[in-house]
């Protein structure tokens, strides 16, 4: 398939042969096609990367080959060959001696993968159990030496512990293990580190093919991550609505893409482009609706219809493909730009449980100090844990700052209570991560978005529905979503949903927390694209909180590195990405994927 | 000191309850109507004042407290035996038979899920799953009388009444065991189909796993955490019933003497068995409390913290 000749030799390297395979799911309106005729090959020692956005089939493509669909999918046609075998055709009982022992899985979520009251040790061992590869007194030692080899420190210890006591990054290595124990000829792994932080990603990632390289053994990446797949993959497979778009050698895919999808794909993966500069620039015909919008920069009054273009270095867009305009960026909060919001020497400490001994504190935010300009983007990046989320919280005075000062609007809103504070809710809003959890589900959007005008008694219905129909306008949503309900909404809809919803009170800062770390790329594309284009219109500010650079980069005006509460670096974006200077900076920089094939 | 204060209140609530009801205990001792031939109203009030049933309600409500405290509950107005010692003698047979139908209700309620969630046809599932609420909306008289009926009467398998040793318990214990039994199965079914989807299991197939294997050694333990905290509910419950099946089986035991002592009106045994029943629950619920770290190692046990234990555990 991909257009190679597949002569004797080739066919005798060939691990994993699926063809014509089809799924489908029962629902209660019958059965919905998910896998509609795929083809795909594994070599021996190769690495393969299924790429497709949610939706597309990969994942259930990838446990179909080994029959771990859930109850209601049913494999309506196609085979699957594995070296001589045949899985399609096998009973239960067979396929069990296939499973762990030739294939084994690598699953997606270390979170919620491994049994929550067994100790880590025993689930390594019960593989090696189950293929009689050890026996019942040997198999724990056994285990102690694979989880080694999967890179853990301490493994004796470690086997001993219970999956809540391992770090995230632990608990995939310990998964990692599980897979490698019987040493397999090949590995499925389903998204294995998409819920990890970047550096951690890279260097299990690392081990993981320098394991699979010593052993020969293959891999399927199955991953919505065009970088990742870039990085690690010999060849990749791109699939959309059920079917292959497209296959080929990695580099071809990356340089030439053939396919239309294929296309949109490297063009909205954030890591591929990160020499783009912000969104708004690169935005093309992403936002139909609003696409027409010229790039003005506008610091507007507050009102709908931008005022006359103020040009000062900053907020201003550059016209359409001027790619590296932004150098100008960093030139800070001149004089000229009003501050939001600004906070000084923020520290926030958590009481631990207290144990025996003296009291402790786990100190998340440390020292913290920034300004937010108008119209402008502040980005918080660090990993999990770094206290980025704590920091927006206290900027918005939903926890309290153990010291340090809130300024907001140029008053002091450390200590503001009751009407105050509610003047400062009406004034900063906040766009959460998870889309499908921030809406409540009962309301109609209508009513979603019209909550914050009704909470603040703004205007009289007839006021506030107008009021509804222009956000939703402005978020390029239908008018006709007004009386659905969440549910009947895509991910990226929802996202607009919120952002409306947080527009609804012409709030002079939001704070985005994440926002389209829980949506597809070319979705994320499209939302990080309404944003930058809302501040140009609006000149609203935001704080801009995420794990991954290179949604910042296109993002953001400004970046503060935070790292253990505290910010070790912060620079204007385009100067940080080019010239990182502190050593934790250029760490997270070099650990996003698709970074060495380079800009496209 | 949560325990403390469930046994307080359970020996407050039944003292005023039993103090206001109609009726008069000392009258009750001699028969329900009272014969004045034989007992003058001299004699009532002079057994009245024995009984301090004379004294002001809340003098009454804190002598007696203070006795309750010290593990004295007076004596039986109708028998004149201690009420502790009248439930002393009373304990262990229906400790037996509580115990047995306890074992049996989680025995037969577990095997019941299990299998549920083992089967993978769909209509046999759905069979299982339909026999708790069937033993849940059986009556317990029903049912002991129909084992009667069946068992002893046609096939004399078992003995219909009395404390013949452990064949006589046989009987009462399964009639005894049903409603729970089939809590524990619903219960436990629930959790053991959720389980199933839940990711690890996944983990566990794709190692190879036979679906006994995931049963055995992933889903029940994961799974059994809300059916524990049920079993701590049913002992409650199998107390209660005692009285019926104890009845039912002419069989002697705290549930007859409840019966007897309600029946007369006798306040001081009434008030020990209510006491009485809120201590078992008490120690049972500290027992699970206690019980699940073992199961759940994210559980980390801190008295009073059942809050937590719950939060956790979902």
């Amino acid at each position: 398939m991909t257009g190679a000749t597949i002569d004797g030799p080739d066919e005798e390297r060939t691990l994993l042969q699926v063809r014509n395979l089809s799924v489908s799911y029962r629902t209660h309106h019958g059965y919905i096609r998910a896998v509609r005729g795929i083809d795909l090959d594994v070599r021996r020692g190769e690495v393969v990367a299924v790429v497709g956005e949610s939706g597309s089939g990969k994942s259930t493509t990838s446990h179909a080959i080994i029959r771990l669909l859930p109850d209601t999918a049913r494999i309506d046609a196609g085979s699957v060959r594995f070296g001589s075998d045949e899985l399609t055709g096998m009973s239960e009982r067979e396929l069990r001696t296939v499973r762990g022992a030739a294939i084994s899985l690598i699953p997606q979520d270390p979170g919620v993968s491994l049994n929550p009251v067994q100790r880590i040790g025993e689930q390594v061992a019960e593989v090696l159990r189950i293929h009689h590869l050890s026996t019942r007194r040997a198999a724990l030692a056994d285990a102690i030496e694979v989880l080694e080899r999967a890179g853990l420190p301490d493994p004796a210890t470690r086997a001993r512990q219970y999956p809540h006591e391992l770090s995230g990054g632990m608990r995939q290595r310990a998964l990692i293990a599980i897979a490698i124990a019987a040493e397999p000829k090949l590995i499925i792994a389903d998204e294995p580190t998409s819920a990890l932080d970047v550096t951690v990603q890279r260097r299990i990632l690392d081990h993981l093919q320098q394991l699979t390289a010593q052993s020969g053994t293959a891999i399927l990446l199955v991953t919505h991550d065009l970088g990742v797949a870039a990085d690690r993959a010999d060849r990749i497979v791109v699939m959309s609505k059920g079917r292959a778009v497209e296959a080929g050698p990695t580099r071809e895919i990356l340089d030439n893409p053939q396919h239309e999808y294929t296309r949109r794909l490297l063009a909205s993966a954030p890591s591929l482009n990160i020499t783009y500069s912000r969104v708004s620039a690169s935005r093309t015909a992403a936002v139909p609706a609003q696409a027409a919008v010229p790039a003005q920069a506008a610091v507007p009054v507050r009102g709908a219809v931008p005022a006359q273009a103020v040009a000062p270095a900053q907020g201003a867009v550059p016209a359409q493909g001027a790619v590296p305009a932004q150098g100008a960026v960093p030139a800070p909060a001149g004089s000229s730009v009003e501050v939001v919001a600004a906070v000084a020497h923020l520290v926030k400490d958590f009481a631990l449980p207290h144990t025996s001994g003296p009291r402790r504190a786990l100190r998340a935010v440390d020292d913290v100090s920034f300004t937010i300009h108008r119209g402008r983007t502040l980005a918080l990046v660090g990993e999990s844990g770094s206290g980025k989320s704590t920091t927006a919280r206290l900027l918005l005075r939903l926890t309290d700052p153990s010291a340090g000062r809130i300024l907001f609007g140029g008053l002091d809103a450390t200590a503001a209570r009751g009407e105050q504070l509610r003047q400062l809710r009406r004034r900063a809003q906040l766009i959460y991560q998870n889309p499908y959890a921030s809406l409540d589900p009962r309301l109609s959007i209508g009513e979603v978005v019209s909550e914050p005008l009704r909470v603040f008694k703004v205007g009289d219905r007839a006021a506030r529905l107008a009021r509804v129909r222009e956000l939703l306008d402005r978020v390029a949503l239908p008018a006709t979503v007004i009386s659905r309900r969440p549910a009947e909404l895509s991910g990226g809809q929802r996202q607009r949903v919120a952002i409306a919803r947080a527009l609804a009170l012409n709030p002079a800062l939001v704070v985005c927390d994440e926002p389209v770390s829980a949506l597809d790329l070319s979705v994320q594309a499209q939302v990080l694209a309404l944003l930058a284009e809302l501040q140009s219109e609006l000149g609203v500010a935001y704080l801009f909180i995420s794990h991954d650079l290179a949604v910042v980069r296109q993002i953001a005006h400004e970046v503060a590195v935070m790292q253990a509460g505290r910010i070790v670096e912060q620079r204007g974006t385009e100067e940080l990405f080019t010239d990182p200077t502190h050593e934790y900076t250029r760490e997270l920089l070099a650990a996003i994927p698709g970074r060495g094939v380079g800009s496209k | 000191m949560q325990a403390v204060g469930v046994l307080w209140a359970a020996y407050t609530v039944s003292f005023f309850v039993l103090y206001y009801l109609p009726g008069d205990p000392v009258a009750a001792m001699f028969g329900g109507g009272v014969d004045s031939t034989t007992v003058s109203p001299a004699q009532l009030a002079e057994l009245r004042h024995q009984y301090g049933f004379d004294k002001p309600v809340l003098v009454q409500y804190i002598d007696y407290l203070g006795k309750a405290v010290r593990g004295d509950f007076g004596n039986s107005v109708s028998t004149g035996r201690s009420v502790t010692a009248t439930l002393a003698s009373a304990l262990p047979r229906t400790f037996a038979l509580a115990g047995l139908a306890m074992l049996l209700s989680v025995l037969i309620g577990g095997a019941l899920a299990v299998s549920a969630s083992y089967t993978r046809r769909r209509w046999l599932r759905q069979v299982l799953l339909s026999l708790p609420s069937l033993g849940m909306s059986m009556p317990t008289f029903w049912v002991g009388l129909m084992l009667i009926e069946l068992l002893s009467f046609r096939v004399g398998l078992f003995p219909a009444f009395g404390d013949n040793g452990l064949r006589g318990l046989v009987l009462p214990a399964v009639t005894l065991a049903i409603p729970p039994g089939a809590l524990v199965a619903q219960v436990l079914a629930k959790s053991l189909l959720a389980a199933l989807d839940e990711p690890y299991v996944q983990t566990a197939q794709s190692k190879g796993a036979s679906r006994l294997r995931i049963h055995l050694r992933h889903t029940l333990r994961n799974a059994s955490l809300p059916t524990l905290t049920v079993v701590g509910l049913i002992g409650g419950q199998l107390l209660a019933n005692s009285v019926v099946v104890e009845t039912v089986f002419s069989r002697e035991g705290l549930g007859r003497v409840t019966a007897g002592a309600v029946t007369t009106q006798d306040i001081p045994l009434v008030q020990g068995v209510v006491v009485f029943g809120a201590l078992v629950f008490v120690l049972l619920n500290l027992a699970i409390d206690l019980a699940y770290p073992l199961l759940d190692p994210r559980i980390i046990a801190a008295p009073g913290s059942r809050g937590a234990i719950a939060g956790a555990a979902t």
